[in-house]
C-alpha cells in the first residue's frame, strides 16, 4: 500500500486505479439511467391517453430515439464495464487492470461523447428522431442536421467500448493469479471475456455503418441510396450484424452476475459450471449468424427466412441450459431472500418470459404480424429491463458492501425490489396485448381501443421510476455510512473478492493470492 | 515482461478491430451486391446484357407488366407507354417509358429497377435500358426512354407474370456540381 489516491478532482481525472474507474463508470451509467428514464416517462406520459397532449410528434420521436440510445450505450454498457473494472481484477487475484492508462481514457471520452449526443436536443431541427436503429434513409436523406453529431458520438462510444474490451481481455489472459486456470475463473469473468470478444468483433461494424452514413450525407457516396446504385436494405444488414450481437453484449455479463449471486444465497455451488461456460460461448457464436431475424419482412428468399428462423430458435438451447443450471443450483438449497437474491430470481423468471416472446418473434411467418408492433417493444424490454437492469441492480446490492464497507438498508432494498417488480410488469406486460392487437411502435397517438392497456403501462412506468429513486437514495446512504460490513459480507460466499477487507482497500492483491 | 505480453494481446485485438471496420465498409457492401445479383434478391436486375442468339420458345408466353413511380418529391411525369406486353421467352422486345419535366428548371433523374418475382430476376435480361444512365431533361422537356429486353428461355415454367418496376429518383443536386463544371467548360470552349 505504497500510496493512496490523490485528493480532490484530480483523483478522478488522473486515476488509473481500477476501483476508481469502476466507480466512475457506475455513477456515469446511473446518471444516464435516470436521464434515459426521464425520456421514457415523457413517452409514457404522452401515451397515457390517446390523442396528442404533452409533446409534439417530432419531439416524441426524438424521445424514443434518445431513450434507446442512452439506455443502450449510456446506461447498460457502461454499467457492465464498471462492474468489470471493479470486480474482474479482484476475482482473478490481479492488482489492477492490464492497461490502466487506456482504462482512464476509455472512461473519460464517454462524458464527451454523451454531451455531444445530448447537445443535439438543443440544436436546430432537433435531436436524432429516426429511432435507435437509425435505419437509412431516415437517418441519411431525411435526417435532421444534428445527425452528424450523432455519428461522431457513436464513433466515440465505439472507441471507448473497444478500448474497454481490449483491456478486459488483456487483464483476463495475462493477469490471473498463479493457479487461477481458465476453468477456475468465476463465471462473471468468463462471460465478460466472451462479451469482450463480441465487442471487438461488432463495435467496428457499428463504426463502419455510421461512417458509411457520414459519407452518404456529406461526401456524395451512395451506400444506402438507391438513386446512386446503393441499397437501403444493406443498411439493415450491416446494422443488425452489429445489433444482434449487441443485445448479447448486454445480457452475457448479466448471466455472470446471476451465476455469482444464486449460489451464495442458495448455499450450494453453482450447478454445471463447465456447461455454463460452453453455453455462453455457444450463445456468442450463434449471435453472429442470426441478424436477419430482425428483418424477416424485407423480402428475403424462403431459404434465408428458414435459416435465420432455425438458427434463432437454436439459441434457446444454450439459454435453456443456463436457466436449468440456475434452477438446479437453487433446488434443495437453503435459500434466503436478501435483496440481491430477489432481483436474481426475478431475473430468471422474467428473462425467461422475454425469451419465450423472443421465440414467438423468431417464427418467421408469425413475425410478419408482430413486426414493428408493441409486441416487439414488450419483448425487448422484458429481456433488457429484468435482464440487464435487474442483474446490474442485483450486482450492485451484492457487491455494494464490499465497495463501501457498509451494509445497505435491507428494508429499503426490498421496497425497491417490489416496487420495481410490480412497476415493470405493469408497464411491459400489457404491451404484449396491445402489440398483438396491432398497435404499432414509435407512435405518439393511438386508436381508442388501446387506451386501457396504455394507461396501465404508463402508471407502471411511473411506479418503476419511483422505485429507482429509492434505489438511488439507498446507494447514497450506504456510501455515506451504515452498519459495517464484514469481510465476507454474506454467508460463506465463494470467490477471491470476499477474502479482502470491506471496504476493499485502494490496492488489492499487490502480491498474488494463493488459489487452491 | 508482463508489459510486452499485454502489448502483444492488445496489438492483436486492435488488428482484429481494425479489420472488422474494413470488413464493414469495404467488404460487406460489395459482398451484398454480389449476393443480390447472384440470387436476384431484392429484385435487383443485372447490368447490360449482351444478346446471345437463342431459339424463341413460342410454346409459352409470359406477361411482363410495367410499373413506374416517383420517389419522394420527384416532380416528373413518368409512366410506361403500355401497361403490359406478352413475350415469348427468347424474343427481343422493345418498349418505351415516357418522361416529362413539368418544372421550370433543368433536372437529372435516375431510374432504379426492381423486379418480382425475385426468382425471375436472373432470367430477365436488359440489352438496353434508360436505367443504365442518368436522364437529363431540360425545363418542360419530354422524352421517350427506351427499354429492350429478353426473357431467358431457361426461365422456370412456374413464372407466368413478371412485374418490372422503375422508381425515378431526383439526382439533380447530387450531380449539379458536375453540371455547373461542364457548363463552365463548354462556355469557355464556345
Amino acid at each position: 500500500m505504497a500510496h493512496g489516491p490523490q485528493s480532490g478532482l484530480k483523483r478522478w481525472l488522473y486515476t488509473t486505479n481500477h476501483k476508481d474507474i469502476g466507480t466512475l463508470y457506475l455513477w456515469f451509467s446511473f446518471a444516464m439511467f435516470f436521464m434515459g428514464g426521464c425520456m421514457a416517462l415523457i413517452i409514457r406520459a404522452e401515451l397515457f391517453e390517446p390523442g396528442l397532449q404533452i409533446v409534439k410528434p417530432e419531439f416524441f420521436n426524438q424521445m424514443t430515439t434518445m431513450h434507446g440510445l442512452i439506455m443502450v450505450f449510456g446506461a447498460v454498457m457502461p454499467a457492465f464495464v464498471g462492474l468489470a473494472n471493479w470486480m474482474i481484477p479482484m476475482m482473478i487475484g490481479a492488482p489492477d487492470m492490464a492497461l490502466p492508462r487506456m482504462n482512464n481514457w476509455s472512461f473519460w471520452i464517454l462524458p464527451f461523447g454523451f454531451t455531444m449526443l445530448a447537445s443535439t436536443l438543443f440544436m436546430e431541427g432537433g435531436a436524432p428522431n429516426f429511432g435507435w436503429t437509425f435505419y437509412a434513409p431516415l437517418s441519411t436523406e431525411y435526417a435532421p442536421p444534428s445527425v452528424t453529431f450523432f455519428i461522431f458520438s457513436i464513433h466515440i462510444l465505439g472507441a471507448s467500448s473497444i478500448m474497454g474490451a481490449i483491456n478486459i481481455i488483456a487483464t483476463i489472459l495475462n493477469m490471473r493469479a498463479p493457479g487461477m486456470t481458465l476453468m477456475k475463473m468465476p463465471l462473471f469473468v468468463w462471460t465478460w471475456l466472451i462479451t469482450a470478444y463480441l465487442l471487438i468483433a461488432v463495435m467496428p461494424v457499428l463504426a463502419g455503418v455510421v461512417t458509411m452514413m457520414l459519407m452518404d450525407i456529406h461526401f456524395g457516396t451512395s451506400f444506402f441510396s438507391a438513386a446512386g446504385g446503393g441499397d437501403p436494405v444493406l443498411f439493415q444488414h450491416v446494422f443488425w450484424f452489429f445489433g444482434h450481437p449487441e443485445v448479447y453484449i448486454m445480457i452475457l455479463p448479466a448471466f455472470g452476475i446471476i451465476s455469482a449471486i444464486i449460489p451464495t444465497f442458495a448455499r450450494k455451488p453453482l450447478f454445471g459450471y463447465s456447461s455454463m461456460v460452453y453455453a455462453t460461448a455457444a450463445i456468442a457464436f450463434l449471435s453472429l449468424i442470426v441478424w436477419a431475424h430482425h428483418m424477416f419482412t424485407v423480402g428475403m428468399p424462403i431459404a434465408g427466412e428458414l435459416f435465420f428462423m432455425y438458427a434463432t430458435m437454436l439459441i434457446s438451447v444454450p439459454t435453456g441450459v443456463k436457466i436449468f443450471n440456475w434452477v438446479s443450483t437453487m433446488f434443495r438449497g437453503s435459500m434466503t431472500f436478501e435483496t440481491p437474491m430477489l432481483f436474481a430470481i426475478a431475473f430468471i423468471i422474467l428473462f425467461a418470459i422475454g425469451g419465450f416472446s423472443g421465440l414467438m418473434l423468431a417464427i418467421a411467418p408469425a413475425d410478419f404480424q408482430y413486426h414493428d408492433t408493441y409486441f416487439v417493444v414488450a419483448h425487448f424490454h422484458y429481456v433488457l429491463v429484468p435482464g440487464a437492469i435487474f442483474s446490474i441492480t442485483a450486482g450492485v446490492y451484492y457487491w455494494l458492501p464490499k465497495w463501501t464497507g457498509n451494509m445497505y438498508n435491507e428494508t429499503m432494498g426490498k421496497v425497491h425490489f417490489w416496487l420495481a417488480f410490480i412497476g415493470l410488469n405493469l408497464t411491459f406486460f400489457p404491451m404484449h396485448f396491445v402489440g398483438l392487437a396491432g398497435m404499432p411502435r414509435r407512435i405518439p397517438d393511438y386508436a381508442l381501443q388501446f387506451a386501457d392497456f396504455n394507461q396501465m403501462a404508463s402508471m407502471g412506468a411511473f411506479l418503476f421510476g419511483a422505485a429507482q429513486v429509492v434505489f438511488l437514495f439507498n446507494v447514497v446512504r450506504t456510501v455515506m455510512g451504515g452498519r459495517k460490513a464484514t469481510e465476507q459480507v454474506w454467508d460463506n460466499p465463494q470467490g477471491l473478492e470476499w477474502t479482502v477487507p470491506s471496504p476493499a482497500p485502494y490496492h488489492t492483491f499487490s502480491t498474488p493470492p494463493v488459489v487452491r | 515482461m508482463k508489459l510486452s505480453e499485454n502489448t502483444k494481446v492488445s496489438a492483436k485485438l486492435l488488428v482484429l478491430a481494425a479489420s472488422m471496420l474494413v470488413f464493414a465498409i469495404f467488404v460487406m457492401p460489395p459482398l451484398y451486391d454480389a449476393f443480390c445479383e447472384v440470387t436476384g434478391l431484392n429484385g435487383k436486375t443485372g447490368g447490360r446484357y449482351e444478346a446471345i442468339p437463342a431459339a424463341i420458345d413460342t410454346s409459352r408466353s409470359i406477361t411482363v407488366q410495367f410499373v413506374a413511380s416517383n420517389n419522394g418529391n420527384m416532380p416528373w411525369e413518368f409512366a410506361p407507354s403500355v401497361m403490359s406486353v406478352e413475350v415469348h421467352p427468347g424474343e427481343v422486345m422493345d418498349t418505351v417509358f415516357l418522361a416529362f419535366n413539368p418544372t421550370e428548371r433543368d433536372m437529372v433523374g435516375q431510374a432504379i429497377p426492381s423486379l418480382v418475382p425475385f426468382k425471375a430476376a436472373e432470367y430477365f435480361h436488359k440489352t438496353e435500358c434508360f436505367c443504365f444512365n442518368q436522364q437529363i431533361l431540360k425545363a418542360g422537356e419530354e422524352a421517350e426512354l427506351p427499354l429492350r429486353f429478353i426473357v431467358d428461355p431457361e426461365i422456370p415454367s412456374s413464372v407466368n407474370t413478371i412485374t418490372l418496376s422503375y422508381t425515378l429518383f431526383d439526382v439533380t443536386e447530387r450531380i449539379s456540381k458536375n453540371i455547373d463544371k461542364n457548363n463552365a467548360e463548354s462556355a469557355r470552349e464556345g
